[in-house]
């Protein structure tokens, strides 16, 4: 087997073996969608308070997102703090596979956990309440994948400045619920106060989670919204593969 | 044949200068210890040879390849044993042979490896769960999983019980038996004279002397009406006074 597909396979049952995380990753999404959908009384009807819309058609982006933000600022920024501060990474610069192979490990189990976690939740959604799914697939493909790139990078970057790993969880705390705030877990859609909203446009998980919204409801996101994720993106990878310490 | 050659090393951390013009060969199938006081610069010799920090002045040369500019290829030819290097908490004994052995194009058979650094029943075991002693035993061996044709060993044996050490000593020597140069880190005074054929003694990021650990002893005379040892001939070479 070759150094990177066993890399990768190690990585995988590493982060399986974590049973807390795993479950954020993996099966909260959907745990929280039939929590919502239970809690709200009608939760598939237009409702008047949501502007007649649908709750789940607000509310599935917005899981979405918090998939994205719980992924990223918790499960790959811990990990990658911590194998810098435990000399992980350094002990592999001695070997023939690159430290940056395990970072690419870590990537890539990250995620297919995002992937598999977002899949069974819109699997609950649809099992349990009947959501169609977003109206337009390929704008929420567009949509989640510059978001997901966009805090991916924020994560390397807070994982590449912070000085050690105990500061690389308080900086993605800070980040972590803010960043939820905005992408409207607490006020959904057209819920978040004006001002608040125009903030949220230009946060990484605030533009991701509109441009989600508008997905779902079979509009093409804003560009606003798409242009600022990925400037986060570019930005962020380019400043954390510059400053990126290995020990 | 050098497998190793330093001539010059000198490196700072900003101001201050923790290895200063130090010079030596290692020879092919020798276990070269370096000793020194905290501080002495020990560490960081060895990582510049291991190719991990770059030189301020000097060169060396490991198995006729530049260790800097050629620690691409070196990576697979010399086993590295880092101070303070942990594995994943939840990683197994054997799932850590099995990957590491997967980075090399030729490794050792690491069941063999396992039995060889006492750690067979502990195969399943999660690093976490490992003593300090089984860790350290478990980095060295990764450390010889590739096979390598030069193996840097910081600390050897610190953690260790002295059964356990013996244990390691035996296993550097079968090593070396194969061919393979050794050099070590350690801050034993018996391990270093039982185990290394020769010595480079490290003051103040200098060379204060590089000997066999018998030349070393030979070089102090009687102190206090006994025969010196190697601790003696250490004590009396870093010794404050020294320095003038």
């Amino acid at each position: 087997m070759s150094a990177l597909s066993r890399l990768t396979g190690t990585e995988a049952r590493l982060f399986l073996r974590e049973p807390v995380g795993a479950f954020f990753a993996l099966a909260f999404p959907a745990v929280l969608v039939v929590v919502l959908g239970n809690a709200i009384p009608a939760f598939s009807e237009p409702s008047a308070d949501f502007d007649g819309e649908r709750p789940i058609n607000l509310y599935l982006p917005v899981v979405l997102a918090l998939a994205i933000g719980t992924v990223t600022m918790t499960s790959l920024l811990g990990v990658l703090a911590q194998y810098r501060e435990r000399g992980v990474l350094r002990r592999l610069a001695t070997t023939p596979v690159k430290p940056s192979a395990l970072i690419g490990a870590q990537l890539g189990v990250n995620v297919a956990a995002l992937l598999v976690g977002s899949a069974l939740m819109m699997i609950a959604a649809a099992v349990a309440f009947g959501s169609r799914g977003p109206e337009s697939w390929p704008a929420l493909l567009v949509a989640f994948v510059l978001g997901a790139a966009a805090m991916t990078g924020v994560a390397l970057l807070i994982a590449a400045v912070a000085p050690n790993a105990r500061a690389s969880a308080g900086i993605g705390t800070l980040v972590y619920f803010p960043m939820l705030f905005f992408a409207g877990v607490w006020t959904p859609g057209p819920m978040m106060p004006d001002a608040a909203q125009r903030i949220a446009d230009f946060t990484p998980l605030g533009a991701a989670s509109q441009a989600m919204q508008a997905a779902w409801s079979g509009d093409w996101p804003q560009p606003l919204h798409l242009a600022v994720t990925a400037g986060y993106a570019l930005v962020t990878c380019a400043l954390a593969s510059r400053l990126f310490r290995w020990q | 044949m050098a497998v190793i050659e330093v001539s010059g090393l000198t490196k700072r951390y900003g101001d201050r200068t923790v290895v200063n013009g130090v010079s030596f060969t290692v020879a092919e199938g020798e276990i070269f210890g370096i000793l020194g006081e905290n501080g002495a610069g020990k560490t960081t010799t060895v990582e510049c040879i291991a190719g991990l920090r770059s030189p301020d002045g000097g060169a060396i040369s490991v198995l006729g390849l530049d260790a800097r500019r050629d620690h691409e290829r070196l990576r697979g030819l010399v086993g590295v044993q880092l101070q303070e290097s942990q594995l994943q908490d939840r990683l197994r004994v054997g799932e850590a042979l099995q990957l590491y052995a997967s980075f090399y194009p030729d490794p050792a058979d690491w069941r063999e490896l396992l039995a060889s650094v006492g750690l067979t029943e502990q195969v399943n075991t999660p690093y976490a769960k490992l003593s300090g002693g089984q860790k350290q035993r478990l980095s060295i061996a990764l450390a010889l999983i590739g096979n390598p044709r030069v193996a840097i060993l910081d600390e050897l044996t610190t953690g260790l019980d002295p059964r356990a050490r013996r244990e390691i000593w035996k296993l550097i020597r079968a090593i070396r038996d194969r061919g393979v140069t050794v050099l070590l880190v350690t801050h034993f005074m018996d391990e270093a004279e039982r185990l290394c054929d020769r010595l480079a003694v490290l003051v103040d990021g200098g060379l204060a002397a590089l000997d066999t650990p018998a030349g070393l002893i030979a070089g102090v005379g009687d102190v206090d009406g006994y025969r010196a040892n190697l601790e003696d001939a250490f004590l009396a070479l870093t010794a404050p006074s020294h320095d003038s």
